[in-house]
This record gives C-alpha cells, structure tokens and sequence, in this order.
C-alpha cells in the first residue's frame, strides 16, 4: 500500500498539468497512423530534459497509457491501426463505424481500455516481485512454442476460410524472412536497398490496412450516385457503460490474456489484442458475429492491449531488463536522470518509482475521460465524403511511413504491400492473418534458432523443446488451439465462393 | 527528395547572400542533422542526444544537432544511407560504432568500409565484460575456461549478435584461451542477452559494461573480466583479461563517435574536428554521461583515424578464420 503515499506527488499542479498534457498529447500522437507508442515515447524524451526526474516519468507514463489507447481512433476510424497492438481493433471497430456506430465502438474502446489499463498497472504494484520471476521463466523454447501458439490462431482469425487464412498467414512469414537474418547475419530476399533492413511492421501496417481501402475509395468515387451520408449514430455514455460491463466475458479474457502475454519480453504487445479477440471469439455463444462489427471484439481487443502497459514494465522496472521497444525508450529516459531500475528502485527511490506508477494508474482514468469526450466528435469523421478521405488516408499513410525511419525506401514497401493487398482481397484473403504472420515469423525462427544452438551445446534438440512443465503446457494448448478449429471447421464446413467474397467486399467498403 | 533538399539549401543560400568564395566560412548556418543507425532509446541513441545536446552554444557549433534514427539490420542500413545517400555538405553527421561497422564491412554485403567516411570526434568507449548469473558456481574467467576444457563446445554464452563488440570478444576468447565455445548470439541486442544470462537459459554472457554495471547494482549477475587494456573507473574491482592470463586486447570496446560522409569539404570537417571535442567535453555532458553509468573517452580526429586503421587490421586477422 505504499503506493498510497506517493498519490500527493501526482496532484500537485505542475504534476498534475504535466500528466493532462502528456494525456492529451499522447491521444494526439496514439492516433496519429505510424507514430506508434514507442515513437511517442522516443519524441517525448528530449522534454524530459529540463524537467526533474519524477515530473518526466509523470509525461512519459501518461504519454505512454494514453498513446496505446489512442491508436484504437485510427483504427476504428480508419481502419489504420496505429501499431501491432491496434491489428485485432480493425476487425470489429472499424466495421462498427462504417455502420455509424463509430461512436459506440469508440467509447467501448476507451471503457475497455481504461479498465484493462488499470488492472494492468494494479498488477505491477501489487504483484511485481512474483512476476517478474514469472517472465524470465520464458526462454527461447517456450518463446518457439509461443510463437507457434499464435500462428495457430492464423487459421481462424479470417472468419471465411481457414486456407485462406493459413495462405495469408504464409505470405506474412515470407516477409518476414527479407532482409539480414537477425541471428546469423546471412542475407535474404534483399532485391531492393528499400529491403535491406527487412520490412518493417509499422509501414507495412499501414499499407496493408489502409490502402487497399483508398483503392477502393477512389474506385467508388467515380459513380455519381455515391451520395449516400452515413448518418453518425449518437450513442449516450451511460449506455457504453453498461454495454461493457455486460460484456463480462470479452473484458475478462481481454484483461488476463493481455496481462499474461505483455508479461513476456520481447513478444508481449505485439500479439496481446490479436490472441485475446481470438481467444473470446472462440468462447462467445455468438461468435458468428465477430468480424461483423460486434462489440464484443472491440472490447476484447483494447482491454487487452492496455491491460499489457503495466506488466510490460515488470521486467524492465525490476532487472533492468526493457521488455519491450517502449521499455527500452523509457529506459533511456530514466538513465538519463540518473536513475537506474533494478530490484532496488522501489527503496532507492520510492518517490520516483511509485509516483511514475500512479501517474499510469490515473494517466488512464484521464485517458478514458477525454477519450468518451472526444468519441461523439471524432465518430463524423464517417460522413467524410469518400474522395475527400482517401486522399487524407493517403497521406496520412505516406506521412505514417516515412516518419517511423526517415526512410522513403519504408514507403515504397508501404505502397508496394498495400497495393498487392488490395488484389489479394478480391481473392478474399485477408490483412490479420498476413500481418501475423509477419510479426510471429522472427519470434519463432530466432527462438528455434537460438533454442537449437544452446541444445546442440548442451543436451539435444528433442529435449530442449519438449520436455519441462512449461514447454508441455504450451504445446498442449498449442494442439487445443488447432483441434478446437479442426473441430469447429468439420462443424460447420463453409466454403467461400467468389460470390461471397465479392459479397463480403462490398460490405466491407 | 534528395534533389529537392539540394534545390532547397542552393535556394536558401542564394537568399542569404551572405556566402563567401567557398561557402564554408560561416559554417554552420541552419541547423545539422546526425544520423544513428540503430532505434531511439538505444544505448547509442541514448549518448548521442546527450553528447549533443550543447551544440546549440555559442562556444559549440551555435546551431543545434538533431537526432535522425535509421535502425535495421544491425546498423548496416543507416551505415549503407550514410555512405552512399547522405549529402557530403557538414549538415549530415553520422554515428559510428567501432569495432561494428568495420566487421560488417570485412565480412561483405554492405556498402561502406573505414575509407568511406572520416571521423570527426569520438565520444564514448563502452568495454565488453564476461557476465554470469549472480548464483553462478563460476567466480573468476579461469573457472569458465576449465569448465570449457572439461565440455569442449559446452559452454554456452550469449552475445549482442554476430559481428559486433560482443562476438569479437567470443572470438578473442576462444583464440586466447585455446578453447571452443557456444557463442548464442541474440537477436534481441544486448539486452536480450543480458535477460538470457539472469534467466539461466545460457551459463554466461559477454555484454556491456554499462549495462553489466546496472544488472550487478541490481545483485543479478557476477561480473569476471574486463576485455579491455585497463580496468575501467566504474568497476575498479573486475580484473583485466590480460590480468587473469588471457592475451586480449581492446578490439572489442565499443567506440562511439561521430563522423562525416568522405567527400565533405576539408574547411568544414577542420571546423568540426576542431569545436566537436570541446563540446563533448562540456560539464554539463559528463554528468549526464557519468548519471547515465555511460563510460566517456574522448578522442581527436586524428587519434580517431589511428584508432580506425588499428581496428581494421585486427578484425582482419581476427574474423579470417570465419
């Protein structure tokens, strides 16, 4: 209860002000496409400088919260996630708003995300001795198991086919292999110096989600009997409020899984929305509805990724080991005054520690404040008229893009993968499951690889992966996973035919 | 867009009128750029903002020094910009990380070598140490090397990646110690095989110093040996390897610098070499540095190119054999 101490520190009104505009700012920034959290973060550290150590952690822990939450705008709004957290957000929340109810699936977001964040940070004050052993328990085994975990759900994340699923998914891990091999060093794919450092997700992000969108858009706009304005539904606060705490199933599965999985370095964020949006389709009596613009998968997919904030910084606050690229900028800013995390931050400086914390814990009540604030407004962004927003979705791509390296050879690819998704839609596959594959792809090959080395060393491969309680453990989840959709796809065998997928492309557009 | 920056600055140097002959007499008159091949809040990110971060002062350059980050592939694709796409004009500095970028370029596929660009100033020397788990049965590197001796390719220890201060300090070892050893390199960087290490997943681990003086503060890891010529300020107690009976030098210590694409005009790189070591010589950047638990070393341009031309001719010898 320490803690408890330290609130004062956060209500003084310098502190107090640094917290709002690292709130504000960080929405700002969060719905920015391309500027994701960890960029918000980097951009934010030079600030910092002039300020005293507790009142930059206070900017940066707020910036951090609420730069999370923020994405979840692009990405209901436009259909841009603003980083990997933000992939299962698209799914349902985008749909939502091209059905008017942007508004709704704003203000659930922002509700999900707010009571996912605080269980989260609840669980790195109250908990973060225990976890922190908890985290170093994953070695590149159980990372390889993991990994391979979360390509099962590939499958089953494109509701029409599980091929086709499975086929996007491969192409993502194609991508995945271009450019230096992070581990040997060996050269692959690499046919264009844009290339050379691999492809990285946020651009690629943005062009898979977004411009086979402003393709579409721009298609649209030639028939002159486009003027349908899609009326904006208002959607009072009170009722998004219960809607969210009826939905006890979503925000259970959505909290715990992203608690759980931000926990693990170096894979966490990443995954967190995706597996828990699967995880809760999988248990829904309704789960026909997902990928139609149910509330269920919005809620799911936020309180999930804002769950991960406070456990991602377990490792980071009590080894010193940044779990993550976020962890690892807010790293840098707390060296830079000093400070040096570790198992004894909490008695070496318990002012600055506790009180970073509780800037997190309130940073996102007042996260969630100004997100309801702003959902009835941002939800017009729908009536834009097409044409008008596609050319901004387009910039915004290219702006995206460039800003992640100040690199044009990452808008290229933007434009290259976005353009080929585009095409590979009309065969009805889809961008989750390629983007996964994107993502899950270096996370199990540098963990096999990594894995098999310390095997051949020391015992033998077969050991190394499959025995110990915790390989085990995954891999019999892993084997569910598959069995459960084997199950599922035998159950109800649905074939998607080029009528469907045609079907289905124009109620997505 | 590089002929629009160039259309640009040949515009805006029209409109000051106030060039002289060679145009380099007033240098610098915007703002300068300096590229770091590796991603924001990065050890050499988190230096280079700090070491920077006077040069707006009158007694520096007068014009600020803004961070551009251009991370992949383990440096190699800033470094490939730099060589081969940055404008040689002053305004577009570079970050080098020494014994990294002089490996890369001997072990082939990159764009750049040592005589692609000239050094300006070095700012940082980061030495590789020998880590293990604080409840490690190993208390000094004879330890470590007589359980190699016993498990030829046995010892399993991790490393920032493959050609880099870490790897060269592997490679060092083996030679030195006639041992084989199972380098694991991690794929992410230093702090992945820091976690590796505290984890228990390999028996030790080569790492930074400052970052292997943090996790010891914290009473997770032994610290056995410097792979350094001298023991370093921050840990007067962790031995040499030279001390310990291993013929190892300081190829492996991360230098840290700043330099520009060849080609830039000699005026201006006379001007940087000049003010550039004064600047990272500011109290204001040794405290932060020093709060930071970051070794600083500063060298001149010319005790920067010996030091270049030295590396180059070890790493040779070193990574023939690979």
């Amino acid at each position: 209860m320490e803690f408890l101490l330290y609130f004062g520190d956060v209500f003084t009104p310098f502190n107090f002000m640094l917290l709002l505009i690292g709130t504000v700012g960080g929405l700002i920034l969060g719905a920015t496409p391309g500027l994701s959290p960890t960029m918000a973060v980097a951009l934010l550290i030079p600030f910092t400088f002039q300020l005293e150590p507790t009142q930059g952690l206070i900017l940066l822990g707020a910036a951090y919260t609420s730069t999370v939450a923020g994405g979840a705008v692009s990405a209901i709004l436009l259909k841009i996630p603003g980083a990997p957290a933000n992939i299962a957000t698209t799914l349902d929340g985008h749909t939502m708003a091209q059905k008017g109810k942007g508004a709704q699936a704003l203000q659930l977001s922002f509700l999900a995300s707010a009571v996912g964040g605080i269980f989260g940070v609840l669980l790195l004050i109250f908990l973060t001795p225990l976890l922190a052993k908890w985290a170093l328990a994953f070695g590149p085994s159980h990372l390889f198991w993991l990994a391979i975990l979360g390509v099962t759900i590939i499958g089953s994340l494109d509701s029409s086919s599980v091929v086709k699923g499975l086929l996007s998914g491969c192409i993502g891990l194609w991508l995945a292999t271009i450019g230096f091999d992070d581990i040997m060093g060996a050269q692959r794919f690499i046919f264009h110096s844009s290339v050379s450092g691999g492809i990285n997700i946020i651009p690629a992000l943005i062009g898979l989600f977004a411009i086979p969108q402003v393709i579409t858009m721009f298609a649209k706009g030639r028939t002159p009997f486009d003027a349908e304005v899609l009326s904006v539904e208002r959607h009072p606060i009170s009722k998004a409020f219960k809607e969210v705490f009826s939905r006890v199933r979503a925000l259970t599965i959505g909290t715990i899984t992203g608690s759980i999985i931000g926990l693990i370095p170096g894979v966490g964020g990443q995954i967190a929305g995706l597996v828990a949006y699967d995880q809760s389709r999988k248990m829904s009596p309704e789960r026909d509805k997902f990928g139609t613009g149910h509330s269920e998968g919005v809620i799911a997919a936020e309180s999930a990724n804002n769950a991960m904030v406070g456990p991602s910084l377990v490792p980071l606050l009590t080894l010193s080991i940044p779990g993550s690229p976020t962890a690892a900028v807010l790293l840098g800013g707390l060296l830079i005054h000093g400070i040096f995390p570790g198992s004894d931050l909490f008695d070496n400086h318990p002012d600055v520690a506790w009180t970073f914390i509780n800037s997190m814990l309130i940073g996102q009540i007042l996260m969630c404040v100004f997100g309801l604030y702003i959902a009835g407004l941002a939800a017009r962004v729908a009536q834009v008229p097409n044409a008008v927003m596609a050319a901004v979705v387009l910039g915004l791509a290219v702006f995206g893009s460039y800003s992640v390296q100040n690199s044009m050879g990452d808008v290229y690819i933007m434009a290259a993968l976005g353009t080929g998704m585009y095409f590979l839609e009309r065969f009805g596959l889809s961008a989750a499951p390629l983007v996964l594959g994107l993502i899950l792809g270096p996370i199990a090959e540098a963990n096999f690889v990594q894995g098999s080395m310390i095997a051949n060393a020391t015992s033998s491969i077969g050991s190394y992966f499959f025995t110990g309680t915790l390989n085990l453990l995954l891999i019999a989840i892993v084997v569910a996973s598959v069995g459960y959709s084997i199950w599922m796809e035998l159950r109800s065998r649905r074939y998607i035919t080029k009528d469907d997928a045609v079907a289905k492309e124009e109620a997505l557009s | 867009m590089k002929n629009l920056i160039a259309a640009a600055s040949i515009a805006l140097m029209g409109l000051t009128g106030a060039v002289s002959a060679d145009g380099h007499e007033n240098f610098p008159e915007r703002p300068i750029m300096l590229m770091v091949s590796y991603g924001a809040g990065g050890a050499t990110d988190f230096q280079a903002r700090i070491v920077t971060m006077t040069a707006g002062n009158e007694d520096a350059l007068g014009m600020p020094i803004a961070i551009i980050n251009k991370p992949g592939a383990g440096g190699r694709v800033g470094w490939n910009w730099f060589a081969t796409q940055a404008e040689a004009d002053g305004y577009t500095l570079g970050a080098y990380n020494i014994p990294h970028f002089i490996a890369q370029s001997i072990e082939g596929g990159v764009e750049y070598g040592a005589d692609s660009f000239e050094p300006i100033a070095n700012w940082g020397a980061d030495p590789a140490v020998f880590v293990v788990a604080a409840d490690s049965e190993f208390n000094s590197m004879q330890d470590v090397v007589d359980y190699a001796m016993a498990n030829p390719g046995g010892l399993t220890f991790s490393g920032a990646g493959l050609f880099v201060g870490h790897h060269i300090a592997a490679l060092q070892l083996e030679k030195a110690a006639g041992v084989k050893l199972a380098y694991i390199p991690n794929n992410a960087g230093g702090a992945g095989a820091m976690k590796a290490v505290i984890a228990g997943e390999v028996l030790g681990g080569v790492n930074n110093l400052s970052d292997a003086f943090r996790a010891r503060d914290a009473g997770n890891v032994k610290i056995l040996g410097v792979f350094d010529n001298e023991r370093n300020e921050f840990l007067p107690d962790v031995p040499t390897m030279k001390e310990q009976g291993f013929d190892i030098d300081n190829a492996s210590v991360n230098f840290r610098g700043v330099m520009v694409p060849k080609g830039t005009p000699q005026p201006i790189i006379d001007k940087l070499a000049e003010t550039v070591p004064t600047m990272f010589e500011n109290g204001r950047v040794a405290g932060r540095m020093k709060a930071g638990g970051s070794p600083m070393h500063i060298m001149t341009r010319d005790e920067v190119i010996e030091m270049w031309k030295a590396r180059e001719e070890t790493l040779r010898e070193l990574l023939a054999g690979l």
